[in-house]
């Protein structure tokens, strides 16, 4: 039983994590809340990544002497690709909110479609 | 066993913070409280031995992310969320049924840090033992995103290219066009 809490807490609190970013995209009208959301979501699978690629007892994956236990080092790498790939959809995001700014005059997402009666 | 203690931490502390972020109204405190999620989550990559992933997301996540919202914050001079209407119970079933559904599947996950598993024992251990001779870098994620997976890194530039064409294309043109009104007048 213990086991399997310490083993998995991670995993938990990295679901807890996903869903608390999940929640705040699709409950709140405001986009820059929603963007903050979008990010918090994506932190959260990055945790997931490093978790996974962790090894007991081992060190970061810099070849050296003394040293023969390494964490995995490819999730590394794709997590170091996502998170620029992810700083690059935020800034097309919060740009797009910048554009709905200036043509809507508002970023609360009712107010949006009580322009357009889309709602 | 230090370790674990600083884990459990830092975990416990990245979720006050994201319910933090949620019951929040005021848009500056969300983003410097974003800005704290992402600088705990790297001492968590920190403490949990990759050192490439904390710098980048210290600088990256915790930096530039902040940048730009509180630039776009500036630019829509909105500061305060309207309160919503009414108590979202749809949402909140639908995170509650999916976040089961994830918990439920995270049993079939090896144990956190178990060597044995399966990440453990495919392509990683290669660029383990044959990083260093094939590209004579020891850091290995280096090797692995500069040499071995060099394509996926040049995915990630066309990304960034696209992003950046994109924000251009969205936002760029509007100071000429205040500009322009300006001469007219």
């Amino acid at each position: 039983m213990i086991d399997i809490i310490f083993g998995h807490y991670n995993y938990w609190i990295v679901v807890v994590l996903m869903m608390a970013g999940f929640y705040t995209v699709i409950s709140r009208g405001n986009l820059i809340k929603k963007i903050a959301g979008i990010n918090i979501f994506q932190t959260s699978v990055f945790l997931l990544y490093i978790s996974i690629g962790y090894v007991e007892k081992g060190t970061a994956p810099i070849i050296a002497e003394g040293y023969t236990v390494y964490s995995n080092p490819l999730p590394h790498v794709l997590i170091l690709t996502a998170i620029v790939v992810g700083v690059a959809t935020t800034a097309l995001g919060l740009a797009l909110v910048v554009r709905i700014k200036e043509a809507y005059g508002t970023i609360e997402e009712d107010e949006i479609h009580d322009q357009d009666m889309s709602l | 066993m230090i370790d674990t203690l600083i884990d459990i931490t830092l975990l416990a502390f990245l979720v006050f913070t994201a319910v933090a972020i949620i019951r929040m109204r005021n848009l500056f405190v969300i983003i410097m409280l974003f800005s704290l999620y992402s600088l705990f989550s790297a001492g968590l990559f920190a403490v949990m031995d990759a050192a490439d992933v904390a710098f980048t997301e210290a600088a990256v996540g915790a930096g530039i992310s902040t940048v730009l919202m509180l630039g776009t914050l500036a630019l829509t001079k909105n500061h305060e969320e309207k309160p919503p209407s009414h108590l979202a119970r749809l949402p909140l079933l639908v995170v509650l049924v999916t976040g089961g559904a994830l918990v439920y599947g995270t049993y079939d996950i090896p144990s956190f840090g178990d060597p044995a598993s399966p990440a453990q024992t495919h392509v990683g251990p290669y660029y383990i033992q044959h990083g260093k001779e094939d590209t004579s870098a020891p850091n290995i994620v280096t090797a692995v995103l500069a040499s071995y997976r060099g394509y996926d890194t040049l995915g990630e530039v066309t990304v960034i290219f696209t992003a950046g064409i994109g924000v251009m294309l969205l936002i760029g043109g509007r100071l000429m066009r205040k500009q322009k009104r300006k001469d007219q007048r």
